[in-house]
């Protein structure tokens, strides 16, 4: 097992190594991409592993292989090899040549930093990893070097250190805090700190709570913290945007859970889940907002991965079995499904020339193949059947009633439809308003840009009709282990 | 907890220091000389310090002598040269549009200090710990970060939010090494080592800007909204 989470993490490292030694633009794709490729198996059997053999803790308890991390490690290397793919075609398109050996380490490292984080079992390692992501990915945002990638770039670095530093701030006072029970010098694990939690100050408990939510918060997009998403995620290279969505925001997430566990130790948990729970709706709120005026594609995009951070909050917020599973099928879903809106957005924007909705028109008939699975890619991520996505918004607000929060499912409900509309009718435009006829010379797409759209649409329909039990049970464990059955 | 129960002359010491890294802190929000802003900083990574040394003596963690020496190495030494030499290659001396002017916000950080207090106070005495050390280094730590994200909203040059960024970790850094001195080693000689890393990023990126974007003011900075 040991071996399978360091497979995962060392193949991305190798690549990194053997680009930078042989620097060749072909080859760095493609040694991108065979470590994508040996991430994706080995963090397959992951899960499987975790729920025969339970968590285990390696390397004197420095790594923590358990069924929440697996998951996501799991949802974070799919999201590196679809998008490692979809980079080989992508970059073609760009004319960086020279460049793209810098491009391929970067975006190595930056899956590497991913899938690092989630196994780490000390608190303070794993806000080091979740800093490293941000300085890698920040040259990935910054790589086109227009002036607005160049400002997207230093937005982001800005926002996310500044807002990051509070989730160090509050790991301290969490160890702080700690150090009443444990003595003041003890091994910093998320496991000592739950030892901890119920015989410590709840109001410290709560303020490290707080902190740590709006730290980590700002990197996964939550509002009002979510200002640097949008510009990252619109001005970097496609690939880019989607491991921005798709990888790092879940990852991110993983920490607020560990924290929310946490407080729920220390018997803040009802407060915690309510803070949660409003930072959730309101960025479902800010989302439907933006969504329905906006005018650029990918922020389009951007935006929504606002909306599903915000309902992956409400679903851990609610807690309880089905709100928790609701939020971790959410994940992988929201992983797929937003990997092929950026493809799909990535590819109608290199053809067009434009990031404006309003300059394109036309996309079925232009793009018959790839124009019906991004459409299709639409509708699944409106949290419409037959996808994945509906069945997990489903469950999170079977969550929410049977928790008793039915005044935020309500106003769930409601802004998930304004958001449905919103989104859906800029397709409406983009595919059947043909005042704009599509250009003369249509440029073919290159196998490689729709291939791994083709590869998340098929799980992601298998995922909406089939929801395997053996999955449902895997998350009824990790709600057991999060305190969930409160 | 045993900083808490140090003898007079440790927490004296301790006290002296946290309160002239404030002060320090202060010096950066009333100049608008982005060059006075780095000697304040590299002081204030000196006091740090001197601080990590003294609670390893007093404490006894004596492995805080090697966090003491890297802090000054890298936090005092290495991170204000590199960050001079920015400022140097830029030709860009000081402020030219603050949002706020520099005695108006010598009087919001002041209010910032005052609401730091309170917490301090509430959260120590909620601990049985009012009236020692925790409370200043609580309100330091506190108002430290405060003073650091008042920089990054009312400065506008690139050089400027760094230090308001890293003003923000030292602010944690004086904190922790009073409150959790114990806190795993590992952990700390890391974070030293990612900020020379966040410096370094920075240095590339201000770089591009001036090339790309052709100013290093977060002011023009506005094409991105909506």
């Amino acid at each position: 097992m040991l071996a399978l989470a360091l497979i995962t993490v060392l193949a991305p490292a190798a690549a990194i190594l053997l680009i930078g030694v042989t620097r060749h633009p072909r080859l760095a794709a493609f040694l991108n991409l065979a470590a994508a490729v040996v991430s994706f198996l080995a963090a397959l059997p992951l899960p499987v592993l975790t729920t025969m053999r339970g968590p285990h803790l390696f390397w004197s308890g420095s790594i923590i292989v358990d069924r929440l991390g697996a998951w996501v490690q799991l949802c974070t290397s799919i999201v590196y090899l679809l998008s490692s793919i979809y980079a080989v075609g992508y970059m073609r398109m760009l004319d960086e040549e020279a460049r793209l050996p810098r491009f391929y380490a970067l975006f190595a490292g930056f899956g590497l930093t991913t899938l690092v984080g989630p196994m780490m079992n000390n608190p303070g390692l794993y806000w080091i990893a979740i800093e490293l992501t941000t300085l890698v990915s920040t040259f990935l945002v910054a790589f086109e070097r227009a002036p607005e990638a160049i400002e997207a770039g230093w937005k982001y670095i800005i926002v996310v250190s500044g807002g990051i530093s509070l989730a160090l701030l509050g790991t301290v006072l969490s160890y702080w805090n700690g150090s009443f029970v444990l003595g003041p010098r003890y091994d910093m694990t998320w496991a000592s700190l739950a030892r901890a939690a119920p015989h410590t100050d709840p109001m410290l408990a709560l303020l490290s709570f707080l902190l740590v939510l709006i730290g980590f918060g700002t990197k996964v997009g939550l509002a009002p913290m979510h200002t640097w998403l949008p510009d990252a995620h619109s001005e970097g290279p496609a690939p880019v945007s989607a491991m921005l969505s798709g990888a790092l925001l879940n990852t991110a997430m993983i920490g607020i859970v560990r924290y929310l566990a946490l407080a729920d130790q220390a018997g803040v948990g009802r407060i915690s889940h309510s803070v949660l729970i409003a930072l959730g709706v309101f960025s479902l709120f800010v989302a439907a907002l933006f969504i329905v005026r906006q005018e650029g594609i990918k922020r389009l995009m951007a935006y929504s991965s606002v909306e599903h951070m915000g309902v992956i909050a409400l679903g851990f917020g609610f807690g309880g079995p089905f709100g928790i599973a609701g939020a971790l099928y959410h994940m992988m879903n929201h992983s797929l499904n937003k990997s092929l809106m950026f493809f799909g957005a990535g590819n109608v924007m290199r053809s067009y020339g434009t990031k404006e909705i309003s300059h394109i028109g036309g996309v079925g008939l232009r793009f018959p193949v790839m124009g019906a699975l991004w459409l299709a890619g639409a509708v699944a991520i409106t949290g419409a059947p037959p996808f994945g996505l509906f069945q997990a918004e489903f469950s999170t607000l079977r969550g929410g009633l049977a928790t008793g929060h039915v005044l935020p499912v309500l106003i769930m409900v409601v802004l998930l439809i304004v958001i449905f509309i919103g989104f859906l009718n800029h397709f409406r435009v983009m595919y059947y308003e043909s005042s704009i006829a599509p250009a003369a010379e249509a440029g073919a797409l290159s196998v490689w840009c729709t291939v791994p759209m083709w590869c998340a649409l098929a799980p992601l329909l298998v995922l909406g009709l089939w929801w395997p039990e053996a999955i449902w049970n895997y998350f009824g464990t990790i709600a057991h282990v999060l305190g969930g059955a409160r | 907890m045993i900083i808490a129960h140090l003898g007079p002359l440790a927490a004296s010491i301790f006290s002296l220091i946290a309160i002239v890294s404030l002060l320090l802190s202060f010096v950066m929000l009333g100049s608008r000389w982005l060059r006075h802003y780095l000697y304040a900083f590299a002081a204030q990574s000196w006091l740090i310090a001197i601080l990590s040394a003294s609670v390893g003596y007093y404490a006894n963690f004596p492995e805080l002598y090697l966090i003491a020496i890297l802090t000054f190495l890298f936090r005092g030494l290495l991170l204000p040269y590199l960050l001079l030499r920015i400022v140097r290659r830029l030709s860009v001396p000081r402020e030219l549009h603050e949002i706020l002017r520099p005695s108006s916000s010598l009087v919001v950080g002041a209010l910032g200090v005052v609401f730091a207090l309170a917490v301090a106070h509430n959260i120590s005495a909620e601990l049985n710990l009012a009236g020692t050390i925790v409370v200043l280094a609580l309100t330091v730590m506190l108002s430290m970060k405060l003073i650091g994200f008042l920089i990054l909203a009312a400065r506008q040059e690139a050089v400027s939010q760094i230090l308001g960024l890293l003003i923000l970790e030292n602010g944690i850094f004086l904190g922790s090494q009073i409150l959790v001195p114990g806190m795993p080693l590992l952990l700390e000689v890391v974070i030293l080592f990612d900020l020379l890393i966040v410096v370094a990023c920075f240095g590339v990126l201000v770089r591009y800007l001036m090339a790309h974007a052709g100013t290093t003011s977060s002011r023009d900075l506005r094409r991105l909204v909506g």
